[in-house]
């Protein structure tokens, strides 16, 4: 398989940043929700800053029957809203391999449970700033780890990641996803966290008294969790963070933005899935529960 | 009887102005606002509200000035106990110094600048409202008692005497902590939960994953209570269950978050930073309250440059 016809399912910050990259080495159609946002990449293309600048040409529209038929589909919506953006895909894309790239864990079971597609996995650590419908920054260029999930092969997996670095984009391919997942799932769980909790960026703060060692406590309690589910971490989510700490960039992690912008955060997909994976597996995790608690708390007070 | 009121801001000043009633008290207020000074010296220290009052005192933002005197009573924020008793001590060289104030280590702080020392847990609360206007918002009791065996019960009960004839109600008791860590436990286990979430105390209570969250940092700060030998004068859930009813304090916004709100530093490490430190001493894991502490010191980190 080696796709000619990729649609990107959401146009946020990183489904920008997937369709323009994309779109400039195959056909590339988005799938958004406003009519405007459609119109509007039609006429203008998809423009990219920061990491790299160039616009790029791309097919949008707000039904899926307007757009040509794609043999890979990535949803790249958040995960808040990935139920609306799944539900309509329902009986679409019949001929297409669909891969999510949300953070935590699930995705990949709200998809299935809405279509027979064959499902990569995948978990993306690159970042940037949309500034509109047809502009995006690209500001952290960091990897996409990419494994097969539902009737996919780690060679579909090769294909697609081989696909992002043709784009300019870094990537990789594992057999086996859930290493990797796991580990960014300990690492989102307590970064984004600890972040929406208190006004800070991902700093050296997180590294140093008196925020480290509470960083450190609850990325044990995921490690412990990881650990009852028999999964290996491909990497140890506290060297992550400590590496992150270390480059020099203070990155606003998206439930820092979500909470300052009062929108609906990613908590349940992230903290949410961590705990319940935990409490499935009988392992304590009174820090994770607490973080979990307090950020949904924090979305209540929203006026 | 002299008395110098250390920190006139709300709390001190509910004590200045009261205590300044009776005839036989002679009431001096040491604070660091000259407008909120220069305003008491020229028309007296105002309160409205729950009582409506004007003592006349000596105010004074300079401790030299400041005459011996029987008794103080510190009213400051916990994180300037430090430079205002170093300030006044002189003052209270034959005399005993009471803490009124929130948190943990309040005590210990005192007892480095001057002999004998007095530990105290007061309710009353207010605001300023302009300077040496002070709105008197809740009625309450203060119970005061001995740090050490150098202040004997019988001057706390001196003091006591006078703010009770004042009309601040205090009782005097010879071990003043179980009061003291109720109302601590109270405030820690709640009000950096409002803070870190920006909800008052009734929605964070009608939350069951919040509400378990305060009980399990309650059951840490009674472990380090139970550890020390305190025995808290009542169950600081009760306390927590009846703040939430609609008609107490549902729409509440904690002092920590209203600090929050207006980016002032929090008292956090006299609360939970105190029964972590407390645990510490005697033992007892406060993995909570670690946590919670931690999470507001880097709220207060955030608003660094």
């Amino acid at each position: 398989m080696a796709p000619v016809n990729v649609c990107i399912a959401g146009a946020g910050t990183i489904g920008s940043l997937l369709a323009a990259h994309l779109g400039r080495v195959t056909d590339v159609s988005v799938l958004v929700r406003r009519d405007e946002h459609a119109r509007a990449l039609n006429s203008e293309g998809l423009r990219v800053s920061g990491r790299a600048d160039f616009t790029a040409r791309v097919t949008a529209a707000t039904e899926p029957a307007d757009l040509p038929a794609p043999e890979l589909v990535i949803v790249a919506c958040k995960g808040s809203d990935l139920e609306a953006v799944a539900d309509r895909l329902v009986g679409e894309f019949g001929e297409a391999t669909v891969m999510t790239i949300q953070n935590g864990l699930g995705a990949e079971e709200v998809v299935a449970e809405r279509g027979r597609w064959p499902l990569l996995s995948s978990v993306t650590f690159m970042s940037g700033t949309r500034h509109s419908d047809t502009h995006v920054e690209y500001i952290l260029d960091a990897g996409t780890w990419i494994g097969p999930n539902r009737a996919t092969t780690p060679a579909d997996a090769r294909t697609v990641a081989q696909l992002l670095i043709t784009a300019g984009l870094k990537a990789e391919a594992y057999d086996d996803l859930r290493p990797a997942q796991w580990s960014k799932l300990i690492f989102n769980a307590t970064v984004n966290g600890v972040a929406a909790l208190t006004g800070l960026p991902h700093d050296r703060h997180f590294a140093e008294e008196p925020l480290g060692p509470l960083v450190h406590a609850l990325m044990d309690e995921g490690k412990a969790t990881a650990a009852a589910a028999g999964v290996e971490l491909a990497e140890d989510p506290w060297e992550m963070n400590v590496f992150a700490t270390q480059r020099g960039f203070r990155h606003s992690p998206s439930m820092l933005e979500d909470v300052h912008a009062e929108r609906p955060t990613e908590v349940e997909l992230i903290n949410g899935s961590l705990v319940r994976a935990a409490r499935s597996h009988g392992v304590p995790v009174p820090l994770q529960e607490t973080i979990y608690a307090l950020v949904r708390g924090k979305e209540k007070s929203y006026s | 009887m002299r008395v110098c009121i250390v920190g006139c801001g709300a709390v001190g000043s509910l004590f200045a102005a009261n205590l300044a009633q009776l005839e036989d008290v002679e009431v001096w207020a040491y604070d660091a606002s000259r407008e909120h000074v220069d305003a008491i010296n020229a028309t007296g220290l105002r309160l409205s509200g729950a009582g409506d009052v004007v003592g006349r005192l000596n105010a004074t933002t300079d401790a030299s000035e400041l005459p011996p005197c029987d008794f103080g009573i510190v009213a400051t924020k916990a994180m300037h106990t430090d430079a205002a008793i170093a300030a006044t001590a002189h003052a209270f060289a034959e005399g005993y110094v009471a803490t009124v104030q929130n948190g943990l280590g309040n005590e210990e702080t005192l007892a480095r600048h001057v002999e004998r020392v007095i530990r105290g847990t007061t309710f009353p609360a207010g605001k300023i409202v302009e300077p040496g206007h002070v709105q008197w918002d809740v009625k309450g009791d203060t119970t005061i008692g001995p740090y050490d065996d150098r202040t004997p019960l019988e001057e706390a009960r001196r003091l006591a005497d006078a703010c009770s004839r004042a009309g601040m109600p205090t009782t005097a008791v010879a071990d003043a902590r179980g009061p003291q860590w109720r109302k601590v436990i109270f405030n820690a286990s709640t009000n950096p939960i409002g803070a870190l979430t920006g909800l008052t105390h009734g929605r964070v209570c009608e939350r069951p994953d919040l509400r378990a969250l305060v009980s399990g940092l309650v059951d840490e700060g009674k472990a380090v209570a139970a550890a020390q030998g305190i025995v808290l004068d009542s169950d600081p859930e009760a306390l927590i269950d009846h703040a939430a009813k609609p008609e107490v304090a549902y729409d509440h916004k904690a002092s920590m978050l209203q600090d929050v709100e207006a980016r002032r530093q929090t008292e956090i490490d006299y609360l939970n930073g105190g029964i972590v430190r407390f645990g510490k001493e005697h033992g007892v894991e406060t993995p909570l309250n670690e946590a919670i502490w931690a999470l507001v010191k880097g709220v207060e980190q955030s608003w660094q440059p």
